[in-house]
């Protein structure tokens, strides 16, 4: 083997002029979380590879690259997202009982391609904020969202907002077992409408109906209040649409906004507003988050937190000059 | 390459080229030139913002992935075996139907062969698909790749079965095999890019109504 030069598939160096545009725009968006004084966190590159994994067998454990501590013989991970870092950080390094922001930036890896053309090095550089549990912590989080992709050269972008607590609700609502509420999820979240209608029919028609017809609610503001007269009037799912219309009342003058109640990424720790953000051009978001109040459970202490990262690398294109 | 800021849908020649045909009729659109007899890969149509891209069916899912087209017809043999992440199905065309099925030789007792819980080896194309169905079923099965003329393993001693396409069953009959068991039912789908889909939808909703339309009608 002579190709000494060759790095691996999916593996690249920046360059002078693409590096610089990569530590300018990571100098500018650590500025602006600096100013509305968010605080740094510079979590370890690699870590127990079980405080880097919510359970077993989900994306993330397949995403993570391991290899064996020759101290404790124990497998590390490699991390292949800093958010879970950050909500351990939060949960136990820091022991705030009050609201906490943080923010990162750093490198990660993924074990695959996330995206077709996707670097398996990421540059991930994300906030969260931990301890509001309404809704000021997410628009705060959006806000922020939109703002650090100005920074990065993306000021055409579309909001996508859904939120997972619906279809939560809906299932308890249908009295989904667990099985068929993660076929329901899967089918949902590829919108896979042939199968969706096999599997309503197999509900009783007044669940069947219900679910069917989720990914219909999928477009500007005016689905929520579709969804108002679809879905049940539960107190949860009635909160959950009272969200939404505020967010949709936060950004309709600002930025072009769409709602996706069948959006259900990231279900699996995920507890309420999800949000992306999409840009012309982009066969994937550009940025993404939403509030994950449950996750500082796997680290001893449960906290409200909602947070939003976005990989540099994968916005390499879009960033200004140096 | 000139920008086109239009709709471009990526679809295979051949069957279902002709089944989408009808389809694309009632939406209003007709294909400039046939891609049968033109060795053209992007097709205009009388529509100024609608064009056609063609390309093999087992790569439609890639463009659609990747945005390099809007929509897709895609087999959901193939969305199956590839997996179908940032993609959605939107619509269940009805066209080019067939089955996923196991076949065997006529006269291999398949159930019996099954039943002794031995290891059985089955020539396919649809690798991701015959695992699965396999190991649901708690079966040991040994797969053989191959990219075409699966019926000639088993003739061959190459494998004790196959796990293929079926349609009519005739070339299963002319090659004394039969359909034990069937995987799945396979039509093509209407697919999008989920990305395309959030950021466009009303640039390309039009077209996915006349689609249903179309369906409706056959």
């Amino acid at each position: 083997m002579t190709y000494q030069w060759l790095l691996p598939e999916f593996i690249e160096d920046l360059l002078p002029r693409e590096a610089w545009k990569l530590e300018l725009a990571r100098r500018g968006l650590l500025d602006l979380f600096h100013s509305p004084k968010f605080d740094l966190v510079i979590p370890p590159m690699l870590e127990y590879v079980e405080s880097l994994q919510l359970d077993a067998g989900h994306d993330m454990d397949l995403l993570t690259f391991r290899l064996v501590d020759q101290l404790s013989g124990r497998q590390l991970g490699i991390r292949a997202d800093m958010t879970l870092q950050a909500a351990r950080i939060d949960a136990h390094g820091m022991n705030h009982t009050g609201v906490n922001r943080l923010c990162y930036a750093g490198s990660a890896l993924h074990t695959r391609p996330a995206g077709l053309n996707a670097s398996r090095e990421l540059f991930q550089v994300g906030a969260e904020i931990y301890g509001v549990d309404g809704l000021s912590a997410d628009l705060e989080i959006q806000e922020l969202m939109l703002e650090a992709l100005r920074l990065t050269g993306l000021d055409r972008v579309t909001l996508d907002v859904g939120h997972v607590g619906l279809f939560r609700s809906l299932a308890q609502w249908a009295s989904l077992d667990n099985r068929s509420e993660s076929q329901w999820f899967e089918v949902l979240q590829n919108k896979d409408i042939p199968a969706l209608k096999a599997m309503a029919q197999g509900l009783a028609p007044e669940y069947g109906r219900v679910l069917a017809r989720l990914p219909e609610l999928n477009g500007p503001a005016r689905v929520l209040e579709e969804a108002r007269d679809l879905l049940p009037d539960t107190t949860d799912i009635r909160k959950a649409l009272d969200d939404l219309a505020s967010v949709a009342s936060h950004f309709s003058e600002r930025v072009p906004i769409n709602f996706d109640l069948a959006e259900l990424r990231g279900y699996h720790y995920h507890s309420g507003l999800v949000f992306a953000a999409y840009a012309p051009g982009c066969a994937d978001a550009v940025a993404r988050g939403g509030r994950y109040d449950e996750i500082g459970k796997v680290f001893g202490r449960a906290r409200a937190a909602t947070g939003f990262s976005l990989d540099l690398r994968e916005l390499l294109r879009f960033l200004p000059e140096a | 390459m000139m920008a086109f800021d239009g709709v471009t849908l990526a679809l295979s020649k051949g069957r279902i080229f002709q089944d989408t045909l009808p389809l694309l009729k009632v939406a209003g659109i007709v294909p400039q030139t046939d891609p049968e007899t033109s060795r053209q890969l992007i097709i205009g149509t009388n529509r100024p913002d609608v064009r056609l891209i063609i390309v093999r069916a087992s790569d439609v899912p890639t463009y659609v992935k990747h945005g390099a087209a809007d929509f897709g017809v895609a087999g959901r043999d193939v969305l199956l075996e590839q997996g179908s992440e940032g993609l959605y199905q939107l619509l269940d065309l009805g066209i080019a139907k067939c089955r996923l099925m196991v076949a065997v030789p006529q006269g291999f007792d398949y159930a019996a062969a099954i039943r002794r819980g031995g290891r059985l080896s089955m020539a396919t194309k649809y690798e991701n698909m015959a695992r699965s169905h396999f190991a649901k079923k708690g079966m040991h099965v040994d797969l053989i790749k191959l990219y075409g003329s699966m019926e000639l393993a088993p003739l061959t001693g190459l494998a004790d079965g196959i796990v293929d396409l079926v349609s009519s069953g005739n070339t299963l009959k002319a090659n004394h095999l039969e359909a034990v068991e069937l995987i799945d039912h396979i039509s093509a789908r209407l697919i999008v890019n989920a990305a395309a889909w959030k950021l466009g939808r009303t640039r390309l909703e039009p077209l996915v109504e006349a689609f249903r339309q179309g369906v409706k009608a056959e």
